[in-house]
């Protein structure tokens, strides 16, 4: 089923600007594949070279961090929506 | 017994009241203490680790009188420094991102610093980046380098979390923001150590708008301070709370009498929600710094939507 996937700014280029893009999944590894099969582009920021998700990128399943969640294993609905941020400082 | 008159103003550092919030709880069987940690003499939990990092330099040597101090920060730990280099007499240099409120620059002119201004797309990411530059073609200065400094979540380790657990030993949530991490780590370290099962959530600015000057991830950042604690395996729980959802909750605070910053706001939204989920406990929160360092955004009386518009381009965390 499709879920809202929310890109900062830093991503947008592989998604000709688009801020929220669909894709479907009911994981969150689902909808990561899926993601990056529509904006292939998204595959090489998002993944490393070995195909694990990039250290400085943070998956929120609805504000929540999904490392906490059961990672990409983390089930995702309809009404979710997933959201990427680069990890950031702050103090 | 209760002491009134100090010696210096850095001995006014630490031991900050911890109050009860908990009618701002959607949950009768889970209560919220705040601890107000805008009563540090520098305005915010910030002066905690500056002081230790400081008084560590200064034990190890690294540090020496008079000599030229060098940081970045999106304020608070800049405004901390720049206190304690004001009263010790170090000179302080402070890599500034331009998109903080007005006051943090401002306070940064109090205490006499030297502002390096740092691209605001850049995030504190980027101030950070200049002033890791700057340290190593000057390294004649001392750089303190909050986001990898084990005195940083030592002072929270050795400081805040001891007081927390002396006045509230029933702690089962233990929720702070996430920004070097100093103080997850320290305070979660410890009152974990006391009793494993006090759970431990980290709060994050919705970095994603703010930073949109980064070039890939790999300019993204995640603080060693954190690494080195085993920040992953150490929290439980990591929220992001947006502007909107933030400034409603400074807004609640200030309905209890509680003029908190907006990071505070977010943090205290986290602890409603954990609130809301658990079935019965006692969380303990910290509430960053006082309100008066972001009055410029009109976060408490102007239109809500204008302030999360004005919130969105302003570093509050």
């Amino acid at each position: 089923m499709p879920v809202d996937v929310r890109l900062p700014t830093v991503l947008r280029a592989a998604t000709g600007g688009q801020a929220t893009v669909a894709a479907d999944g009911e994981t969150v590894a689902e909808v990561l594949d899926d993601l990056i099969r529509r904006h292939p582009q998204l595959g090489e920021q998002l993944l490393t070279a070995e195909g694990g998700v990039h250290r400085h990128l943070n998956i929120f399943l609805n504000d929540d961090d999904i490392r906490y969640l059961g990672r990409l294993d983390a089930k995702v609905g309809s009404d979710d929506t997933l959201t990427l941020m680069p990890a950031v400082a702050g103090g | 017994m209760p002491v009134a008159r100090y010696q210096s103003v850095l001995d006014l550092i630490g031991d900050t009241p911890m109050v009860d919030v908990s009618q701002l709880s959607p949950n009768p069987r889970v209560a919220i203490l705040a601890k107000l940690e805008g009563w540090n003499p520098g305005g915010s939990v910030k002066d905690r680790a500056a002081l230790g990092m400081v008084a560590e330099a200064e034990k190890d040597g690294s540090l020496r009188p008079g000599q030229q101090i060098i940081e970045s920060s999106s304020g608070n730990t800049g405004i901390a420094l720049a206190m304690i280099a004001k009263v010790k007499g170090y000179p302080i240099k402070i890599v500034l991102p331009q998109n903080v409120s007005i006051e943090r620059r401002q306070l940064l002119e109090v205490w006499g610093a030297e502002i390096i201004d740092s691209p605001g797309s850049e995030g504190s990411n980027g101030a950070m980046l200049r002033a890791q530059v700057l340290a190593r073609e000057h390294p004649e200065w001392w750089f303190p380098y909050q986001y990898s400094n084990p005195s940083n979540p030592k002072a929270h380790y050795e400081g805040t979390g001891p007081e927390i657990w002396r006045d509230c030993p029933e702690v089962t949530h233990f929720i702070a923001g996430l920004g070097t991490a100093g103080t997850l780590m320290g305070v979660g370290r410890f009152l974990k150590e006391r009793n494993p099962a006090v759970q431990v959530w980290a709060v994050q600015p919705p970095a994603g708008e703010m930073v949109d000057g980064l070039k890939n991830l790999d300019e993204g950042f995640i603080p060693p301070v954190f690494t080195d604690n085993d920040g992953f395996d150490l929290l439980d729980r990591s929220r992001v709370v947006g502007p909107r959802e933030s400034i409603e909750w400074t807004r609640r605070l200030a309905e209890v009498g509680v003029f908190a910053g907006i990071s505070s706001g977010a943090i205290m939204a986290t602890a409603a929600k954990c609130a809301a989920e658990i079935a019965q406990g006692v969380i303990v929160t910290i509430v960053c710094d006082g309100g008066w360092k972001y009055l410029s955004t009109g976060a408490w009386t102007d239109d809500l939507d204008e302030v999360t518009e004005r919130a969105k381009r302003v570093i509050y965390f």
